[in-house]
């Protein structure tokens, strides 16, 4: 047994490059930079991320394994690093201005971001459930810094504490899962993991116990209920900017590891791991959405919003086949888009380091800030399912995904809780153009990177919600692997 | 590496069979999860993490020498490096709160309520 180091193709890791080259630019990069030339950062890492993007366009069609098939290039990795760039982007713009005021030490904060990216990219990619792990634990010991970012404040320390012990508690069991995987299979590499299963013989206790700590590890990553405790606090108390950026990053990152491992590597023990994922689907819908009507503050009700639209997604995860897989994606992309374009607008409306966080504090922005708050309504209405957004073609394909594979009572249930998630997402919208401001508050210029932030979103949702053909066509070709 | 030139048969006709092995590393797991739902103490939790980690280790080493595959001790050092960043980072994470608090008790931390 001699070790052979694996021959690195490095085509398939082309499109994380400028990522990592990124993130340790910009670390060193704020070493040099004299104070007052601190936004070059941002810029670079805008920069590398275009860079990614388009190699991830240039490298389109091609299928290749690489360091011992740890690592795959194939569509659906591309289209997955795809919206992890255009979370990033968006991120990066909202974080401009929002941080200048409170923090001088920016060059972290970049480079953080960039490498939590090329943390979810590797989960994306992963052909290794090693790899997975890693990508993984790359995406979250970096937002656990990031939630964090402001050490004066108490609310950030605690939110860092608390991601940081659950995050640490879940990614013990997800390895776990990993080592019985290991001893029941011989191999942690999904393709031949794939090649074990194939023979059709039943699954040992060891494999399913494996798979279900999988699911464990999994479950915390996406906020499922009953694994979401930490949700709602860690979203409240880490800096709004780092909020928007985890509620779009890591639940992409997740569900693209979850398909990949569940749908492609995994699909001949659907018959185990779908009625535990039906359960967690439904728990997660409902909790998700009957906590989010009482919620006053409106991160927290980002939050809960943001594990109930994990429920939405099981259910595409349940469904399987290739209609929820492609379903998975274009929500992704929606998902991403409309929580983003939330968020920007929140940071938009902030005056003078004084935050818009509870729902009162809207009243009556809809005629003094008519168009972020017209936005603001657009993005309520998409997170809502309404149409003409992306959130409602999304939506659609989730909900007939699980229609076509004969899951009824899902898509039922699924559907009675869209109609509950509307009356808090429209509350803001009511409060904004109905209600009149308590106080007077001075009107205050906005950062103009947040103000394309909401644009870019603003235009991605509508356009995605107008003409989803494309976007869902590219979809369809990054799962055609899984046939079905 | 011992176990490297004994093979499958080899490596298990010792003494101690593979399930106790696999009991071993689960009972510490256990242990560990009880530690982190029990204990108040942000360092202790963080303690019960790191031995829920080394069960893990344990098991996939266990398994690599049953195998005799290479791949479970490789791993282990995977796993052993992410530790021992968890590590650095949640000491930090925990200095920066103790700076303002005064407390690494967990029940002390409760501004985030819902």
């Amino acid at each position: 047994m001699d070790l052979v180091l694996p021959r690195i193709d490095w085509a398939p890791l082309a499109a994380m490059l400028p990522v990592a080259f990124g993130g340790l630019a910009a670390l060193v990069g704020d070493l040099f930079l004299p104070a007052g030339r601190k936004r070059f950062i941002p810029a670079l890492g805008l920069a590398s991320l275009a860079l990614s993007i388009l190699v991830s366009i240039g490298l389109w069609g091609t299928v290749r394994f690489s360091v011992n098939d740890a690592v795959v290039l194939d569509r659906f990795a591309l289209f997955s690093y795809l919206v992890f760039a255009l979370v990033s982007i968006l991120s990066i713009l909202l974080s401009m201005d929002y941080l200048d005021a409170s923090a001088p030490d920016q060059g972290e904060y970049y480079s953080l971001v960039l490498f939590s990216t090329l943390g979810m990219m590797l989960m994306a990619a992963g052909g290794d459930l090693i790899v997975i792990f890693l990508g993984l634990e790359m995406l979250s010991l970096a937002l656990y810094t990031l939630c964090g970012f402001r050490k004066a404040e108490l609310r950030s320390n605690e939110a860092a504490l608390k991601y940081l012990l659950l995050g640490a508690f879940a990614s013990s069991f997800f390895l776990y899962g990993i080592a019985l995987i290991y001893g029941a299979t011989g191999t942690t590499v999904l393709r031949r993991i794939v090649a074990f299963l194939a023979d059709g013989r039943p699954p040992s206790t060891l494999l399913l116990v494996g798979t279900g700590l999988l699911l464990v590890g999994f479950g915390f990553k996406v906020a499922s209920v009953p694994f979401h405790m930490w949700t709602p606090d860690v979203y409240e108390g880490a800096p709004t900017s780092v909020t928007a950026f985890m509620i779009a990053g890591t639940k992409a990152a997740a569900f693209a590891a979850l398909v990949r491992v569940f749908l492609m590597a995994l699909p001949t023990l659907q018959v185990q791991w779908s009625a535990p994922i039906w359960v967690l689907a439904v728990l997660t819908m409902t909790l998700g959405n009957l906590v989010a009507l009482v919620q006053n503050n409106i991160k927290r009700m980002l939050a809960y919003s943001s594990i109930a639209h994990a429920g939405y997604l099981l259910v595409a995860l349940v469904a399987g086949g290739s209609p929820g897989a492609t379903s998975i994606l274009f929500y992704l992309v929606a998902y991403a888009l409309m929580n983003l374009g939330a968020f920007a607008v929140i940071i938009a409306l902030q005056a003078r380091g004084q935050e818009l966080l509870s729902v009162a504090d809207y009243a009556g922005l809809g005629f003094r800030r008519p168009v972020l708050s017209a936005c603001m309504a657009l993005f309520m209405f998409s997170l809502a399912g309404l149409p003409p957004t992306a959130g409602f073609m999304g939506k659609l394909f989730i909900f007939s995904a699980a229609v076509e594979g004969h899951y009824h009572e899902l898509a039922v249930i699924g559907v009675l809780n869209s109609v509950v998630s509307v009356y808090f997402y429209l509350r803001p919208v009511v409060v904004m153009y109905m209600n009149e401001p308590a106080i007077e508050r001075p009107l205050v210029p906005s950062s103009a990177a947040a103000i394309w932030a909401v644009a870019l979103s603003a235009l991605g949702t509508l356009q995605f919600g107008l003409f989803p053909g494309r976007l869902l066509d590219l979809a369809r070709q990054s799962v055609a692997a899984l046939g079905g | 590496m011992r176990g490297a030139g004994c093979g499958v048969r080899g490596a298990m006709t010792g003494t101690v069979p593979l399930s106790a092995y696999l009991i071993l590393s689960a009972a510490l797991f256990a242990i560990g999860v009880i530690g982190v739902v029990i204990r108040r103490n942000a360092l202790i939790i963080f303690m019960a993490i790191e031995l829920m980690l080394n069960a893990v280790n344990l098991t996939f080493v266990a398994f690599s020498k049953f195998l005799g595959s290479m791949d479970g001790q490789i791993i282990v050092f995977f796993v052993m490096a992410v530790a021992a960043a968890e590590v650095a980072l949640g000491l930090a994470i925990i200095i920066a709160l103790y700076r303002n608090k005064e407390s690494v008790n967990v029940d002390d931390i409760n501004l985030l309520k819902g």
